[in-house]
């Protein structure tokens, strides 16, 4: 039997990864749809693994710098994705107590 | 350290990126879905930084650039995240957004240099017929993704005027140039030459902004939504060129995401996506409600309406993004907690598009402090409206507008906060201005609207004095 073209394997969890994405993200609560936004943004910086390809395994010296810098694009968007998300979600935090004293 | 394991690897932190975005269901879960999300990336980074080094044992340079990337990346990221205002996030959103697209692009150019890097070529081979493809897309999305969302960040931050910029053939131009960008895309695909790499590169920063400039400010919340749904299918891209399954799966659902956000923006505004893609919606400005007759409206002062909130039963604020200019959230607060004292029950009705992203006005009330069990989406509260005493619209014009229930009006059929249902209405606003729409509001003649004129902060100020 002929081997699978990679392409078409990647096609398969490319489509099963949106069907798993459009379930779960109609799922999310309105109220939290700006840290979804957040957190989304973060998550879409996972290409830094391939910027640290691109920055360590490289033998040019164009190639490690477009990689470092990419490194470092999808450094700041790690960080201040989560960050910024997880600052947001504290404040949504907070309310709880005030929440239940109101309705004694 | 083996292909397999670290594939295995990395579907651990693609299983909790979905977790992460599955804990935002309820803001009790979300906090815990954030740390996965923050696991499953550092288990993702941690395992491509061994990965690295096991290729070539003394490869001390190429993990110094990294870990000199993530700190200088992460130092501003951290430093942005516990700096910026809550106000300020749509630009934050779309600033991150550009980051990701142009970092895509980095990592193309580095794959059409070096596809031994990246394991999808042999040294000095051709890199295979498929990979070319998913390079050219991978790369013209996230070039498109970037220029885009530069330009709808220089929009939100007032950088750039947020009016739409619209000429003639504008769109010709556009499909003209994305004609001429497919063409060098196959002939880089044919010859896997730089020329038409660099060229279809080129074409899709311009495309980007093209794009980009003849929708106005009053649509940000679709762009904003669009150029995330963009960021992640040019993640996803990258994943297909570098056969990284984890790339796929994450871009996938970061572009699923954008993409229902997108379509839940649009049908807040009644719009179709053709329709805002096309642009030219939203002058900015609100320029006085023209022609016409001068139709009589009732004013009052915020002692009135304090003494009339007090007086009520059950009174439902409708926040607008003109809350957050004059920054008002905590004001509202205050008032909120003065009129629970006094046993009134207060509640917040939000409409999807009363902030200039999803979900922006949430968070501005959760920054202020106010429970998030106060607060309701449209559907959930809009039967309520009639059995309420007071309704205080604040900074909101469009979304409380009647007229959406009259045919042939230009927003009839936009879902709206039945706000004039309620038998006391109280708008506080500037003036008399219009909204994005340039419609008038016929709420603010009705017999039971009383106006309050003012800056939203002195305005709910006042009343919470008045309450003393």
């Amino acid at each position: 039997m002929e081997q699978i073209n990679p392409t078409v394997i990647n096609l398969v969890i490319f489509v099963l990864a949106i069907y798993v994405g459009y379930h779960v993200v109609w799922n999310v609560t309105p109220a939290l749809h700006t840290p979804l936004m957040s957190v989304t943004n973060a998550i879409s910086a996972i290409i830094i693994v391939g910027a640290m390809l691109a920055a360590g395994a490289t033998d040019t010296a164009l190639g490690k710098t477009l990689g470092t810098l990419a490194v470092t694009l999808a450094a700041v968007n790690v960080f201040g994705g989560f960050l910024v998300t997880q600052r947001m979600l504290e404040m949504f935090k907070k309310k709880e107590r005030p929440a239940t004293e109101n309705k004694k | 350290m083996s292909m397999s394991l670290v594939t295995l690897l990395y579907l651990v932190a693609s299983i909790c990126f979905i977790q992460a975005l599955k804990g935002l269901s309820h803001p009790t879960t979300a906090r815990r879905g954030n740390w996965f999300g923050m696991a499953g990336i550092a288990l993702a980074s941690v395992t491509t930084v061994v990965l690295v080094v096991s290729l070539r044992a003394d490869n001390r340079l190429g993990l110094a650039l990294i870990v000199l990337g993530v700190i200088i990346g992460g130092g501003i990221g951290t430093f942005i995240a516990r700096r910026v205002q809550m106000t300020k996030m749509p630009e934050l959103v779309a600033a991150m957004h550009s980051l990701v697209g142009l970092a895509a692009v980095l990592i193309a150019i580095v794959a059409v240099l070096e596809p031994r890097a990246f394991g999808i070529a042999a040294r000095g081979a051709a890199i295979p017929m498929g990979n070319r493809i998913e390079l050219f897309i991978g790369t013209f999305v996230g070039a498109i993704t970037f220029s885009g969302s530069v330009i709808a960040f220089g929009k939100l931050s007032g950088r750039f005027r947020s009016a739409p910029i619209m000429f003639s053939g504008q769109h010709w131009l556009n499909l003209a140039l994305a004609l001429a960008m497919l063409g060098f895309g196959i002939w880089f695909f044919v010859t896997q030459q730089w020329l038409p790499f660099l060229a279809m590169t080129a074409l899709a920063f311009v495309i980007g902004a093209l794009i980009i400039i003849p929708i106005g400010g009053a649509d940000m919340p679709v762009v904003i939504s669009m150029l995330n749904s963009y960021s992640g299918w040019a993640a996803a891209g990258i994943g297909f060129s570098l056969n990284s399954s984890m790339l796929i799966i994450s871009g996938s659902l970061v572009g699923s995401s954008g993409a229902i956000l997108s379509y839940i923006m649009c049908k807040a505004m009644n719009r179709s996506f053709i329709n805002v893609l096309l642009g030219g919606f939203g002058q900015e400005g609100g320029m006085a409600a023209t022609g016409a007759e001068q139709k009589a409206y009732r004013s009052g002062s915020a002692e009135d309406s304090a003494f009339m909130m007090a007086n009520a039963e059950s009174v439902i604020i409708v926040p607008g993004y003109g809350l957050a200019v004059s920054r008002a959230q905590h004001a509202l607060k205050e008032l909120t907690h003065k009129l629970g004292e006094k046993g009134v029950n207060v509640r917040y009705a939000i409409h999807p598009v009363a902030g200039r992203m999803p979900g922006h006005m949430n968070v501005l009330l959760a920054e202020a402090e106010i429970p998030y069990d106060q607060v309701f989406e449209m559907e959930d509260i809009n039967n309520d409206f009639q059995s309420t005493d007071v309704v205080l619209v604040v900074g909101a014009n469009d979304v409380v507008n009647p007229a959406a229930k009259t045919p042939g009006s230009p927003i009839f059929g936009m879902p709206i906060l039945e706000a004039y249902k309620a038998r006391t209405v109280i708008v506080n606003k500037r003036s008399m201005a219009t909204g994005y729409a340039g419609l008038d509001n016929e709420l603010f003649y009705l017999e039971k609207t009383m106006m309050v004129f003012g800056d939203a902060k002195k305005a709910l100020e006042d009343m919470v004095k008045a309450l003393n």
